[in-house]
Order: structure tokens, then C-alpha cells, then sequence
């Protein structure tokens, strides 16, 4: 006599149980701390911020570490604690040209007021696996002069000052909430912009690469990326003037695109943007390469090409919603499956029948 | 009960949020109200869009029914149960006739229900038109100016080619004579318990940010042509455990030489009709 | 009574400034066919699309009458009564077939199409209809069932052209519709035109490059430079005796006959 499969409920529970032996390892290994991956994994701690839209390093390295280093997990479990926590309000606009620099680089000019400032990249790194240099400890490195902290005006406003870019827009009503509005198209580019951020770092990079090999292309000049401090600011309704809550590090992505003008405006330059939490340098850029594409609308261009379709770029870009899509197939279907089951067999008898019907 | 979180998960704000937007749904049968989506602790297309409905109708004195497809004892089923068992510490049941909202992915339960249910559906993509048209921009004027031409355009095609209409599961309807919708991938043997159903139904789309409602007592009529009218599933078969011939059958494969049973999809159900026959 | 269909009044275009077409008025009545014809740039597509709603003027507008009488400056129509009257009264063939036709579904789903937009029910019925308008454009009726992707090209404009006829409209706009097609072909297609325009008594703005089409099929002319109408009037009159030196060298270059 057949008993329909039971027990899912157990067969949970020793999965999780299973899945936290794995996620241990070998018990004779010391175990990683969540200091070490906040300490040591910072590029990884980054991401897991920006994409989990909040900025919290030590959740971060508890995520990344209960995720076992899958950092799409990790920006999930993110995501999954930031729906909970309260909103008290917005903190007030942070300016990036306070910045306390730690990298700060144009691509458009080989030099500029402030100068060029390297800091921590991998750029001019031979990329050699260092056996050894991951066990001594490394040398404390001397800084240049301590005058990092003069004002670096941003390299866009210096050609800005020429009329030769278009103005950063600054759209006068408050921007919209897509945690709290659900997005609607056409998307304002305050919402994409936001959309963006949260969005796939792999997924804007494909993205971002396909505009530059040629689809949907604008001819983009890294005008500044700049990575450091910031801090944040809050009006409390009951105080009714601003106080400083905190700070944090943050990249910033200024394209310069070409455009070559239109019925209303001469040719000039125009601006492609990328923000993230962090040094998540990839990312911002491919962000900026991604925002500007999207801008065809507002910039009567012709639409061509897939990084250039808002609603193919901002339905798709989100992992969390994509990973969980995906990954729900692993779901039972079995009642649907049976639906086109049925369906299938009659459809094949019907032909048979046909078949039948035309031998005899 | 875990605690550190509020009851049922979400914060009130949030719930607050939700039910408006029920509320808008159940005033427009079948009209998909865009609603601020949450991340939920579990994946998107796992059951977000009807937890965070669920979530935002329980109240401690609900009992909690979590079916998947048809079966309580299903994985996402349990993970449901639990969370909401976890989270809010409600009474749940597996008895269709107990429970005051039954949560459902892919199916509706075969007992007939009444006006104290609330069914709550997961559903995937709420848009009916979307493998027709990829475009919200163009689906939502679609849907406003009630050009639907394009539905039937499916249904003329399955019928040129196969002779009848080969749709099995999330078969379109309108409602209330006004909005197409999907019902979910629940089979089309569930359709017609939709319509003028004494329950309240709600449907929520986490991923796509969709909330939408039949409100009870509504009519819900399936697409099909005058000379091609919409028909269910039938089984050759009844069902190996209780003997039904009148619900939905799962299929199962008993050996590799293809020797097969036919079983009832809803467990609830077919454990009912075995007590009262033994 | 009778009165203009359509009624273009000062329609201008502009790109980036540049002008497309500028300024171009002209009446179309009942069962007229207005060719509108001069070499690629001209801005005629343009003014299709224009007249069509498928671009907005940037001055101007076009009036249409409907059916119930009234007399309505398009722009001034709601999104809703515009996409009915596009999928009803309205016709419009483009150049390209895959374009107009849905080549994901059948030639009947595609002859179909319409009749369901408009709340026909009945699978028998849009059926026979869809066979009834293949056999009118000369398509063999076991095709029905067939992708347009088996189709030839000349097949597929054929099965355009039912597929905008089949809800009976009293306008049907036309962008080059023999553009695609080989020699031997055309003359085919614009035969069958000829007879369904004269049968059916359409009323029809044609764009093309070929005089010889604007000959067979039209009634009226209307010749464009630079943007601009520079000369219109009877077809025959125009071509036999072409005042504006444009359409002089266009005639005497083009219509070796």
C-alpha cells in the first residue's frame, strides 16, 4: 500500500543542522571571527553594504560568514534584517566634496587642483599570487605629505565652470523611496540611480562593458572616481537643526560621456553617475556607464541597445529578486507539471488518433 | 515564539502599508495594486509576496493553514508554517474547515470555503499579459483601456494547433467583468472554485510588487471562445487512497517500469474522505 | 453629406532644428488615394507618421472625421479612443511586413487579431472570417495555420494587408508597401491593391518613391522637397504635365513609358 512521502518537517531540520556542519569546516581549524572578515575581507564586507543598501560593517561580516563567503546569500540575509528595522527619517544629502580622500583619481586630466591621489587599488599590482606575503606582516607604509585634507574640488565642476558639461541635475522635489514606493516606469533617474546602487555589481558590469564595446555607446572618460570619508548628517523633528550621526566611506564615479547635442541644446558633454558604499570602485563605475545609457529619454537619443532599456536594466538588476527567482524552480511544481502532463498525453493520443484514422 | 521581532514579522508601519493596499485590491477585483514590496527572510518567488499578506491579516486569534501544492507536509509549506509558528506563535491546523486563513501555492483546497476564510495566494508573475507583452508600460495601458484582444490571440492559437485550448495552469480569467488576471499556477480544475467563492481571496506578488483580491461572491469567468468553451482536467482514474473521482490528482510513479497510481493532491481532503468511508 | 476624412492643417516637423516637413496642408475625401511621393529625405515618412499619431507635430494637426459624425483634431483624442480607432478604422501597411504582422502566431491569428480586439467570441467565426480574407489577398487557405516566417515576402505583405483590412476601416495609411519586393512581385501586389482599394472604396495616404505607383494607385498627388510640398494636385494632370522644375526632372528621370 503506497503512503504519501511525509516528514519535510524533519527532513528541514537536519538540513539546517547539516548545512552548520559545513559551514564549520574541519572543527580542528581555528574558526574565522567575524572581526577577522570585517578586518580582512573588506572589499567583500563592501559589497554585501551596498548591495544590501545598508551600512552596517560588523552585520555584514556576521552575514558573510553565516553565508560561508556566498556573498549574494550574505547580501540577502542583509536585506532580510534591513526590512525590519524602524525608519526614523532621511539623513540630509552628503557632500561629496567634503571628502576626506583616500583615493582620488582623473582619467581626463594628468593634473588637477588637489592632484592625482593613488591610494589602496589593485590597479598597478602584478597580479602574482604572493605566497608568503599573506603570512609577514607588512611594513607600515610612510604617507606622503599629511596635506590630504585640503579641499579637492571635483574635476567636474572645473570644466563645469566652461559651460562645456551639462549641469549636474538637481531635480527640486524630494527623491523618491523604492524600499518604500514600489518602482513604476518610466523610472525618474533619481529611482534609477537607487535601483542602481542595489543592483548586481556582475550584472551593471556586463552591462556597463556592452555600452563601451559598442551597444548603446557614449563614449564615457572616467572624469573622477574618488574614494573616502563622508560624514552623515540628521535633522531630528524635534531638534530642528542638523546634527552629525556618523561617517563613512563611500565611492564616487563621474563619467564624462559625449553628446552630440539636440533640437534644444548645442553639443556638450553630459554626465554619467555611480555611488557605493565602500571601495566598491567596479562597481560605481559600471553604475555610472549604466545611468548614463539609461539617460536616452532625457536626452532624445535613440534607443538601441539592451543597456539602454530601463525596464530590461531595472527589472533585472536586483540579485536578490533574481536569485530567488531562479533558484525557486527547485520548488515542488508537481501539480502543474501534472496539469501538462494530462495535457500532453491527450494532445499525443490525439495525434495518434489522427494518425490512426489516416492509415486506415 | 522568537522574539526581537514584532508579531508576524513585519513592523506596523509596513503592515499598515499592505493593508491599504488590500484594501484598494478588494475594492478593484482583479486590479493589480502596486505595493512596497519588503525583503523577506525568505527568497524572492518562495512565497514573499503571500507571507507579507499573510503577515499583515493574522491576528494572535487566527489559525494558520500553509499548503503547497495541495499538501500540508510540503517543504516550502512547513518553512511557511514554522516561520509564522516562530514569529507571531499562532495556532495552525491542517484541516481546511479549521483554519481561519490558509496560506496556497498552486492550489485551492477542495473543500468548499466559507465567509470566516481568508485564502491567501503566492503569486509569481502577476501579470497575465506578460509572456504576450514583456512591457509594464505597455500591460498597464492594456489593462486600462481593456484591450485584451491579444488573450484571445493565445487561445485562437492553442486551438489551430492542438484543436481545444492548451492551457493547463494559470489560466487567465476576468473579474467581476472588468480585469483579466492570473489566478496563480493553480491548475485550471481550481478556476471555477474561484468564482462567487464565499472567501475572501488575496494575491500577492512579493518580487513583482503586485497585491490583487477577489473580493467574495465575485464573479470570476475564464477566457475561452463561445464554440470552444473552458473545461477541467479529468482523471481516467479515481483516487488509489479515498476513491475520489472529483478532485485533482497527483501522479505518482511507483517503479522504474512505468507501473503508476493516482493520489489525491490535497492531503487534508483525501485523509477526510478515507475517515469517513472506513 | 459628405466632407473631407482627413484634413492636414500646417503640420511641421522638426529634428535637432533641421526641418523634416514643414508646413503641409491638404484634404483627403472619401475613397480618394493620396500618393505622396519624392525621394528619401523628402521628409514623406515623416508626414506619415505625423498624420498617423505616430510622432507628434511640433505645429500643426490633423482633423479626422469619425464615425459618428464628429470631426476631431487627433491630438485632441484620449489615448484610448485613438488605439481603438487605430485598431478599427484605421489601416496601416509598413514597408516592412514583419513590422505589421505578429510573427510569432499564425497567419490566422494574425487575420484574427483584430476581430478579437473588437470582442468577436466565436472560433468558427474568426476563422472562416481569417480564411474568407486570405483567399481576397490570393493566399492559399491551408496556409492559414503557417508562421508568417514560411512566407514568401510578397505573401507576407499580402497577409499585412488582410490583416488591416479585415476590420473593414475607412483610412488605411501606407509607407512604401511594394518597397521590399522583386519587380515581377510588385506588380502582383499593387494589382491586388488596385482592386481591393476600388472594391472596398478605401480612402488611403500612400508614401513612395515610385511614380509608377503613385500612377496606378492614386488619385491625387501631393510632391515633396525638402520638406516641403512644392506641388499637388490630380495624379494625371501632375504627371502629364508637371509644373515645379523638381517634379519635371522627377517625371522625365523616373517615367520612361
Amino acid at each position: 500500500m503506497y503512503v504519501a512521502v511525509k516528514g519535510g518537517e524533519k527532513a528541514i531540520d537536519a538540513a539546517h543542522r547539516l548545512l552548520g556542519e559545513e559551514r564549520r569546516g574541519n572543527p580542528e581549524i581555528p574558526e574565522i571571527t567575524t572581526t577577522q572578515i570585517g578586518e580582512q575581507l573588506t572589499l567583500a564586507v563592501d559589497r554585501v553594504m551596498t548591495e544590501g543598501s545598508l551600512y552596517d560593517r560588523e552585520l555584514a561580516a556576521v552575514a558573510i560568514k553565516q553565508a560561508r563567503g556566498d556573498l549574494i546569500e550574505a547580501i540577502f540575509l542583509i536585506r532580510a534584517s534591513r526590512t525590519t528595522l524602524p525608519r526614523y527619517g532621511y539623513s540630509t544629502p552628503i557632500e561629496t566634496s567634503d571628502m576626506l580622500i583616500r583615493r582620488r583619481i582623473s582619467a581626463a586630466f594628468k593634473d588637477m587642483p588637489g592632484g592625482q591621489i593613488l591610494g589602496p587599488t589593485f590597479d598597478y599590482t602584478h597580479r602574482l599570487l604572493e605566497f608568503e606575503a599573506s603570512e609577514t606582516p607588512a611594513a607600515p607604509v610612510e604617507t606622503g605629505p599629511a596635506d590630504l585634507d585640503r579641499t579637492m574640488p571635483r574635476v567636474l565642476d572645473l570644466i563645469g565652470a566652461e559651460g562645456l558639461i551639462e549641469a549636474a541635475s538637481s531635480t527640486s522635489g524630494e527623491p523618491g523611496d523604492l524600499t518604500r514606493e514600489p518602482l513604476a516606469f518610466p523610472a525618474d533617474r533619481d529611482l534609477r540611480l537607487q535601483s542602481l546602487v542595489r543592483g548586481d555589481e556582475g550584472f551593471l558590469l556586463a552591462l556597463g562593458y556592452s555600452t563601451q564595446r559598442g551597444y548603446g555607446r557614449s563614449h564615457p572618460f572616467a572624469g573622477e572616481i574618488r574614494y573616502g570619508e563622508v560624514s552623515v548628517s540628521f535633522t531630528p523633528e524635534e531638534l530642528g537643526f542638523e546634527i552629525e550621526i556618523g561617517a563613512i566611506d563611500i565611492t564616487e564615479c563621474e563619467m564624462i560621456n559625449q553628446f552630440k547635442g539636440s533640437a534644444g541644446v548645442p553639443p556638450q558633454f553630459t554626465r554619467g553617475y555611480g555611488l557605493s558604499f565602500g571601495q566598491c570602485e567596479r562597481k560605481a563605475m559600471s553604475m555610472a556607464l549604466v545611468d548614463r545609457a539609461l539617460r536616452v529619454r532625457e536626452l532624445d537619443e535613440e534607443q538601441t541597445a539592451p543597456a539602454q532599456d530601463e525596464e530590461f536594466v531595472l527589472s533585472h538588476a536586483d540579485n536578490v529578486q533574481a536569485t530567488g527567482f531562479v533558484e525557486h524552480l527547485k520548488l515542488p511544481h508537481y501539480v502543474d507539471f501534472q496539469a501538462e502532463l494530462e495535457l500532453l498525453r491527450r494532445l499525443r493520443r490525439e495525434v495518434q488518433g489522427l494518425d490512426q484514422e489516416a492509415a486506415e | 515564539m522568537t522574539t526581537g521581532y514584532n508579531f508576524a514579522y513585519l513592523n506596523e508601519q509596513t503592515k499598515r502599508m499592505i493593508r491599504r493596499a488590500l484594501l484598494k485590491a478588494v475594492a478593484i477585483p482583479g486590479y493589480q495594486v502596486p505595493f512596497a514590496s519588503r525583503e523577506m527572510p525568505m527568497p524572492y518567488g518562495w512565497g514573499t509576496g503571500g507571507v507579507q499578506v499573510t503577515a499583515s491579516i493574522l491576528t494572535p486569534q487566527d489559525t494558520l493553514k500553509v499548503i503547497d501544492q495541495g499538501a500540508d507536509d510540503t517543504t516550502n509549506a512547513v518553512s511557511i508554517r514554522k516561520f509564522f509558528v516562530r514569529t507571531a506563535g499562532v495556532a495552525t491546523t491542517e484541516e481546511t474547515e479549521k483554519a481561519s486563513i490558509i496560506q496556497t501555492r498552486h492550489r485551492v483546497p477542495e473543500a468548499a470555503l466559507r465567509e470566516d476564510q481568508i485564502l491567501v495566494y503566492q503569486v509569481p508573475i502577476p501579470e497575465p499579459l506578460r509572456f504576450l507583452e514583456p512591457r509594464e508600460t505597455e500591460t498597464r495601458k492594456m489593462h486600462a483601456l481593456e484591450e485584451y484582444g491579444i488573450m484571445h490571440v493565445k487561445l485562437y492559437e492553442d486551438i489551430a494547433r492542438h484543436g481545444h485550448i492548451a492551457t493547463a495552469y494559470a489560466y487567465p480569467a476576468k473579474v467581476n467583468g472588468r480585469y483579466v488576471f492570473d489566478p496563480s499556477p493553480i491548475p485550471k480544475f481550481d478556476n471555477p472554485k474561484l468564482d462567487d467563492c464565499a472567501a475572501l481571496q488575496l494575491f500577492g506578488a512579493g518580487r513583482e510588487k503586485r497585491i490583487y483580491a477577489v473580493p467574495p461572491y465575485t464573479k470570476v469567468r475564464s477566457l475561452d471562445f463561445e464554440d470552444h468553451p473552458f473545461s477541467v482536467q479529468k482523471w481516467e482514474e479515481p483516487c488509489a487512497l479515498c476513491g475520489s473521482t472529483t478532485t485533482y490528482l497527483d501522479e505518482i510513479i511507483l517503479d522504474d517500469k512505468g507501473k503508476r497510481m493516482f493520489v489525491c493532491s490535497d492531503t487534508d481532503h483525501c485523509r477526510k474522505s478515507q475517515e469517513k468511508a472506513a | 453629406m459628405t466632407k473631407p476624412l482627413l484634413i492636414a492643417e500646417n503640420i511641421s516637423k522638426y529634428y535637432d532644428g533641421r526641418v523634416a516637413c514643414e508646413k503641409v496642408n491638404f484634404e483627403l475625401w472619401p475613397g480618394e488615394v493620396l500618393a505622396i511621393v519624392g525621394e528619401s529625405g523628402s521628409g514623406k515618412t515623416t508626414l506619415l507618421k505625423c498624420l498617423s499619431m505616430q510622432i507628434a507635430p511640433n505645429a500643426g494637426r490633423a482633423l479626422y472625421s469619425l464615425r459618428d459624425g464628429r470631426t476631431e483634431s487627433l491630438s485632441d483624442l484620449s489615448e484610448a479612443e485613438r488605439r481603438f480607432l487605430m485598431r478599427t478604422d484605421w489601416g496601416f501597411v509598413h514597408q516592412d511586413p514583419r513590422e505589421g504582422l505578429r510573427m510569432g502566431v499564425s497567419a490566422g491569428a494574425n487575420v484574427g487579431e483584430r476581430l478579437m480586439a473588437v470582442g468577436e467570441r466565436h472560433y468558427g467565426r474568426i476563422r472562416s472570417t481569417a480564411l474568407d480574407w486570405l483567399n481576397r489577398v490570393e493566399i492559399a487557405g491551408d496556409r492559414i495555420d503557417e508562421s508568417p516566417r514560411n512566407y514568401s515576402g510578397g505573401m507576407r505583405q499580402r497577409l499585412q494587408i488582410a490583416r488591416n483590412l479585415v476590420t473593414a476601416p475607412r483610412l488605411v495609411f501606407m509607407d512604401e508597401p511594394t518597397g521590399g519586393l522583386d519587380v515581377s512581385v510588385q506588380a502582383r501586389l499593387l494589382d491586388l491593391l488596385r482592386g481591393l482599394v476600388r472594391t472596398l472604396g478605401l480612402s488611403v495616404v500612400i508614401v513612395t518613391h515610385d511614380l509608377a505607383v503613385a500612377r496606378l494607385l492614386s488619385t491625387r498627388i501631393l510632391v515633396m522637397q525638402q520638406g516641403k510640398v512644392i506641388e499637388t494636385g490630380l495624379t494625371d494632370q501632375v504627371l502629364e504635365d508637371p509644373q515645379a522644375p523638381y517634379t519635371q526632372l522627377l517625371v522625365s528621370s523616373v517615367l520612361q513609358v
